[in-house]
Order: structure tokens, then sequence, then C-alpha cells
């Protein structure tokens, strides 16, 4: 009887793990499928398949614009995350001072409240100092929540080095910009770059906060989320769905490629 | 402690050294630096933004300019209060962000576990990237997808077709749909994480006591992944507080989003969108206070 019931709990737990997966990746092939069909409207099920969908995405300028303003925006963000971000892990992972906890709780709460509370306040700052909205405001906005992805990063990292490895430096005669250099920069390169592609592929997909801040500038999302609803646009919007799947998709695998990699490497579980 | 290096033949230090030096002797000065930097940006961009938005929340507008007048009162809150479609848009919102935890939760549970303590090394890392994944692939196209599905003449009818049943259309039952799909992997990664976490003595210790596998899956294991489920639940209950884009695709109820959206969109009316938007910020500085308590920052 026992045995019967463990067998029927793994088989049960194999069965919904497959299933959650299937729900999770049956959506995402669907896109992909449109993206190829022959029919301006998306039935089910599709006609025939075409890669007529897939030249007209590639030279439609509109598309070529918003892919533009997004990589902008997504670089600059995430080089504005990386130095805030880095610094501010270094700073509670090195001291201890009064508000250290409360740091995190900062950091976080540009991610944790909703993005339309984060897109109306920086709206209404914006707005009362004064300044155009652009991409600018939009790169600030971007940049604010995305500091959470590098300071999480790093500060994990951080933690699981051993600060002897810095003392060793220091006693060898090393000063603090050399080890910085030379021990712990290499120590953290990984973790930093993963940070940084997270930012990035966030920056990438976000769209709320944007609404809020972009005035003229078109960035991918909002391009998709514009043209959809004109219904003959609707399959060359699959294409670019499936374009900004790829580029979204693609840093997030490499960051989890190096996050892994490194906890190998350093022989511990994490 | 300030002994040259060998093969620096320089007499005088650099202003590298020299700063480095200066820092080292410091400390609080080197912490200022660190800080100021990023504490300046969230405190200036992020909470400055908030702060005038709470301010802004007690003005009104001038109904035939448009303009903020800046002229402190409560009307917002009391219409916000008075007005009985913002209470039932209020608690629609939170009760489906409820609906949309207890759902995600449930889906999670099997898979981290799965994850986490059946599969081999090697599919669990390839899991942890599928799940990692879909998490970043364009939340719009997800949205779209679905809309796709749950169509008239959409794969969900055609597939339940043959059985007899329909699927659920646009509605409020679309939406929870939607944002259980949409946040699911932010509640898998953190259970999984929370339940690696545990160790194998403990369900070592757990067995060699008599206990059957069930009974350590409710006294022991539950208990130490319920931190995780609060960190995942942070994650699935402000996504849903805020979003208004994913209702808007495939319902036409309205939730606390797409009030504020239209008050600032259409009517202009960033004061009592200001207003609205203290209901979701209360509820998750509230719910983040109590999720640090119960450890779930740890988990995160």
């Amino acid at each position: 009887m026992e045995g019967l019931g463990a067998w029927l709990g793994r088989i049960g737990l194999r069965l919904m793990t497959a299933l959650v997966l299937a729900f999770i990746y049956v959506p995402l092939l669907l896109v992909i499928v449109y993206a190829f069909n022959d029919n301006l409207v998306a039935t089910w099920p599709p006609r025939g398949f075409t890669l007529e969908w897939w030249s007209r995405a590639i030279n439609n300028p509109g598309f070529r614009g918003a892919l533009a303003s997004s990589l902008i925006a997504g670089l600059a963000a995430t080089a504005t995350a990386l130095v805030l971000g880095s610094l501010a892990a270094l700073a509670v992972h090195r001291f201890r001072f009064f508000g250290r906890d409360a740091i995190s709780f900062l950091v976080i709460l540009p991610i944790a409240l909703p993005g339309v509370v984060t897109g109306i306040a920086i709206n209404s700052a914006v707005s009362t100092i004064g300044i155009p909205f652009g991409m600018l405001t939009v790169i600030i906005g971007h940049a604010t929540f995305c500091v959470v992805l590098v300071y999480n990063n790093l500060i994990a990292r951080l933690r699981r080095t051993a600060p002897s490895v810095e003392e060793a430096s220091q006693d060898l005669g090393a000063d603090t910009w050399q080890t910085f250099r030379y021990v712990t920069l290499p120590l953290v390169r990984t973790a930093l770059l993963a940070g940084g592609l997270l930012a990035f592929a966030l920056s990438f997909d976000e769209i709320i906060v944007t609404t809020f801040t972009r005035g003229g500038v078109q960035t991918l999302p909002i391009w998709i989320f514009n043209n959809y609803r004109l219904a003959n646009q609707a399959p060359i919007v699959n294409v670019v769905a499936v374009i900004a799947i790829l580029l979204s998709v693609l840093p997030v695998y490499l960051a989890s490629r190096l996050t892994s990699d490194t906890a190998a490497a350093a022989g511990g579980r994490t | 402690m300030t002994a040259p290096i060998a093969s620096d033949p320089v007499s005088r230090p650099s202003v590298g050294r020299r700063l480095a030096a200066f820092f080292h002797r410091r400390p609080r000065a080197a912490l200022a630096v660190l800080l100021a930097p990023p504490l300046g940006w969230l405190l200036i961009a992020y909470i400055g933004s908030l702060a005038l938005l709470l301010v802004n929340a007690f003005f009104r507008i001038d109904p035939f300019t448009t303009d903020i007048v800046p002229e402190p009162g409560l009307q917002n809150f009391e219409r916000m209060l008075d007005q009985e479609v913002y209470r039932v848009i209020a608690v629609r919102t939170v009760l489906t962000a409820v609906a949309v935890t207890v759902s995600t939760a449930i889906l999670a549970f099997p898979i981290a576990y799965y994850m986490a303590r059946k599969a081999t090394p090697r599919i669990r890392g390839l899991m942890v990237v599928a799940i990692l994944l879909p998490l970043w692939a364009s939340y719009l196209v997800k949205v779209y997808a679905w809309r796709v599905i749950l169509a008239e003449d959409g794969i969900l009818n055609w597939a339940l077709a043959p059985l007899g049943l329909r699927g659920p259309g646009f509605g409020d039952v679309a939406v929870w749909l939607v944002f259980t799909y949409l946040w699911l992997p932010y509640m898998i990664l953190p259970i999984y994480a929370g339940l690696e976490r545990i160790p194998d003595s403990l369900l070592e210790a757990s067995s060699d006591l008599g206990a059957r596998g069930s009974t350590t899956i409710r006294r022991v294991i539950l208990p130490l992944a319920f931190p995780a489920v609060v960190a995942g639940s942070i994650f699935t209950f402000s996504l849903t507080l805020g979003d208004y884009i994913a209702p808007q695709l495939v319902s036409s109820t309205q939730f606390i989003g797409s009030v504020i959206y239209s008050q600032v969109g259409s009517s202009g009316n960033i004061p009592f969108a200001a207003a609205y938007a203290t209901v979701p910020i209360l509820i998750m500085v509230v719910y983040l206070l109590l999720a640090r308590r119960l450890g779930a920052f740890e988990a995160l």
C-alpha cells in the first residue's frame, strides 16, 4: 500500500511538473507559429505557412526605430544601474552603518511597488521640475528599477566570497585599488555581467514606466502595443514578438550560464 | 602597514595610492563616497518623486484649465471613499491578487519540489533556465498570446469543442488566468530556492523519527518553504496590483491600475490618480514589512 502511494506520488509529481512546463511554453510556441501564419487573422488552426511577414517586419521603419530606441534605453539604463548597484552593494557588504538594513528595502522598492505607481511618480516629478519627456526620462525611469538586479546579484556573490582573500591581498601589500582591481573585481565580474544582462532584459521589456516617461519615444514594447490593434499589422507584430522574445531571452540565458558556471567552479552548492 | 611594494620604484606615491591610503584611514569617508551616488539617485529620483506624488494627492485640478491647484485638501480621498465604484475596484483588484497568489503557489509548489529535490543536477540546471527564460520573454507578447488563445475562434475553444466545452472567453476569469500565467515563474523560483536550501539531514531525521512522506511534507517542508512562498507572493501581489495592460487586453473590467492610468492619461487628473495610488502603495508597504518579519527577504 505504502509502495503504491509513493509510486503514485512520484508519477503525480512528474505529471504536474510536465503540465506546468506545458502551460508555460504552449502560449509562447503559439506566437512563434503565428509569426509564420499565412492568414491576416490569428485563427486556429493556421491555414498555411509563409515568410512574408518576416521580410515586411524587418523592412518596417517603425519597428527599426523602436528597436534602436529600446537598445539605447536598455544600454544606458544598464550602465547607470551597474554603477549605482555596485556602489550600494559594496557599501552594504563592507561597512556597518546606521540604516544599512534600509538600503536593501530602498533598492527593492522601485520594483516592489506597482509599475504604474513608479510611472506616475516619475511623471509628476519630471513635469514639476520641467524636464522635457523623452529618452532621458525613459532612461532615468528604467535605471531606477534596474539597480536592484545588479545590487542583488553582486551582494549575493560578495557574501559567498571569503573575506580572507581580500585580507591576504592587503597583507601582501596591495592597496585598496589594487585589491579591488586584481582580487575583488575578478571574483565578482560574472555576477556584475549577470546583473547587467538581467537589467538590460528588464529594461528591454518594460512598458508601464515607459508609458509615463516616454514623451515621443517609441520603444519596442510601445510599438508592439500600438500596432497590435491595427488589423493589417498583426502578423508583422507576431514576427516582432518573436524577435523581442529572442532579444530578451538571450541575455537572460547568458546571465544564468554565467552565474551557474562560477558557482560550480567555486566548488560549492549555491 | 604602509610598506611600499618592492616593484614600485617611485618614492612619491601616485595620486591613486594616496587616495587609497586616505580612504583606508578614513572608512567613513570611503563609505560616504560609495553610498552617495546610489542613495542620492534613489532618494532624489525615486523617494523624492513618490513624496511629490503623495503631496499631489492632497491637491486638486481646476476643472476648466486642468491645471493643478496647490491648495491642500482631502477632496480626492473623500471622493475615493465615497464613490462605491472605487471601493469595488480596489476590492476586486486585491481579491484578484489573492486568487493569483494562491493559484501560482499551488502550481509552483510541485514543479519547484521536483526541481529542488528529485531532479538530477543536469535536469535541475536545464529546468531553472526553462523557468527563467519565459519570465523575460516580452510581457506584452505573452498577454497577446492569451488573447489569441482565449478568442472566440481561438485554440482553446477549438480544443474544447470536441468535449462539448467552451473556454472562459474574455472577462475576470481571463484576467486571473493571464496573471497566473504571467507571474508563475516569480513564484516558482523563490520556492525552488527555498526548497533547495533545506538540508537533507532534516528530511532524514523526519523519516528516522517515523514520519511518512506526507507528514514530512506537511510538518517539515511546508513550514520551511513558507518564507519562500511569501517572497514569491511579493511579486505576484505587487505586479497584479499595478497592472492595467493585461486587464485591458483580456477583459473590460477596471482594476486599480486602470483607474490610475486613465486618470493620468485621459483626464490629466494627477491629484486623484496620486490619491488612488496610495491604495497599492499602502498595501505593498505593509506587505513588505510583514514579509520581512516572516523572513521572506532572505528567500528572495
